[in-house]
């Protein structure tokens, strides 16, 4: 593995950054650039919007994020460990094998607190109702 | 904007493959008002391709679209609606009016309607018909192409 | 006449019945127009398909006659309830608490005609733009037509 042998990822680096830059100069010659107030304003279906959009949104977003955050660090550990399985043998397995088993118990708590439930499932749980079946 | 220019222009090689381009990738937005809007429908169908001619969607968004094709009557409180999403599609943009009804107000020449939408927006092309058929709406938008090509209406 | 048609014949005596095309037509009072509506609903018209107007200018003494047609879907039944009113401030009471479907017809009854109804939630217009003037459909409003010159015509001033 010498330096040379990183040279197509140079290339293709070259590449990628020169087709942005034409396509981003391209368009600045070509496109005729006319702002008006109208053009600015956020697409209502043509109603001139009156109300600005409330800017709060759904905490369920968050906590589905911030699960993703935490389990996607557990896999960086998977890939450390991944990379030399080989070499650390029976004693890795098992290290691994517990690392695994607490990962998945936070998913198998995360689950039964319905931090994964959406809509019909939530609003079941939060008012205490049966889910009924579709008509 | 979308203004016809007198004689003939001298462009540029660079000019005209921007136009080649922009004729050959123009994306309709959808403002099918009434009947004529059946017409736009059957003109994008299968029979009557328009996807052969770089038309492949008609964009719901104006901030997606080119080319504006008003289909049908538009009528006064409809106006206002209708500049307001001319105004949001980005140059370069064009119009054109579909039928009788867009283009003067067709056959209904009362209170509820504005008689032809070039009092709202300006326009392009006029497509005359009750409805147009197909062909001719087809016919209406290659116009359009080849104005654009030649350079008649300046971008 | 079916035995629903004749309870409610019943319950009100002021009613004119009539039988015009093959349609049931209750001329009610406009005293009574909320009254009837409310006991037809009972009755078994669960449904006000829609309201409407016509204006009769000078040829009757009431200018307006405001048409709710009724139907009934249990019974089978159609039928069309018709109150008049004058001309100077005209306005009946709404059916929208009875039956909230007649909301929209009776918006559109108020920008066409200008027969206001007392108790609906949102007297506005709807088919014309909000600061329109005038109402439309009444008879002595213009039809608006702006003046064409055609080709095959000699010049019109």
């Amino acid at each position: 593995m010498t330096l040379a042998d990183y040279l197509p990822i140079l290339v293709m680096f070259v590449l990628a950054a020169g087709f942005v830059a034409v396509s981003l100069l391209a368009s600045r010659m070509f496109s005729p650039n006319r702002p008006t107030p109208e053009k600015l304003e956020p697409y209502e279906c043509g109603i001139i919007p009156e109300v600005e959009p409330s800017q709060r949104f759904p905490v369920k977003f968050y906590l589905v994020a911030m699960l993703f955050v935490i389990f996607d660090v557990e896999i960086i550990f998977l890939f450390a460990w991944a990379s030399i399985w080989d070499s650390l043998g029976w004693y890795g397995v098992a290290a691994v094998l517990i690392f695994t088993f607490f990962v998945i118990e936070t998913l198998v708590y995360v689950w039964k607190r319905g931090a994964l439930d959406w809509n019909v499932h939530r609003r079941a749980r939060y008012l205490g109702e049966e889910i009924k079946e579709a008509a | 904007m979308a203004t016809t220019a007198p004689g003939n222009l001298l462009m540029t090689t660079v000019e005209r493959a921007a136009n080649w381009a922009r004729t050959r990738s123009m994306f309709p937005a959808t403002f099918g008002l009434a009947c004529c809007a059946i017409e736009m429908m059957a003109t994008g169908a299968a029979h009557y391709d328009l996807a052969r001619f770089g038309m492949e969607v008609f964009r719901a968004s104006p901030r997606q679209a080119d080319l504006m094709i008003v289909a049908g009557r538009v009528s006064q409180k409809m106006a206002p609606v209708l500049r307001q999403v001319y105004d949001q599609m980005p140059d370069p943009k064009w119009v054109i009016s579909m039928g009788a009804c867009a283009s003067t107000g067709g056959m209904f020449n009362n209170y509820a309607l504005v008689q032809g939408v070039d009092q709202v927006v300006p326009v392009d092309i006029y497509v005359p018909g009750c409805p147009p058929g197909p062909q001719s709406l087809m016919h209406g938008i290659l116009t359009l192409h080849d104005k654009i090509m030649a350079g008649e209406i300046k971008v | 006449m079916s035995p629903v048609l004749e309870q409610l014949a019943e319950s009100f005596e002021s009613v004119t019945w009539e039988l015009s095309h093959g349609q049931d037509v209750a001329r009610v009072p406009r005293e009574d127009w909320e009254a009837f509506g409310r006991t037809a609903k009972e009755a078994g018209f669960e449904v006000c398909s829609d309201v409407t107007a016509v204006d009769w200018m000078r040829q009757r003494p009431e200018r307006f006659e405001v048409v709710a047609c009724l139907l009934s879907m249990s019974h089978r039944l159609r039928l069309r309830m018709i109150t008049t009113v004058g001309r100077e401030e005209p306005s009946v009471p709404s059916l929208t608490p009875i039956w909230p479907g007649a909301g929209y017809a009776e918006r559109e009854v108020w920008d066409m005609f200008g027969i206001r109804f007392e108790g609906h939630p949102d007297l506005t217009r709807i088919l014309m733009p909000d600061d329109w003037e005038g109402h439309p459909l009444r008879k002595d409003f213009g039809v608006g037509s702006v003046p064409v010159q055609f080709k095959t015509s000699h010049q019109v001033n």
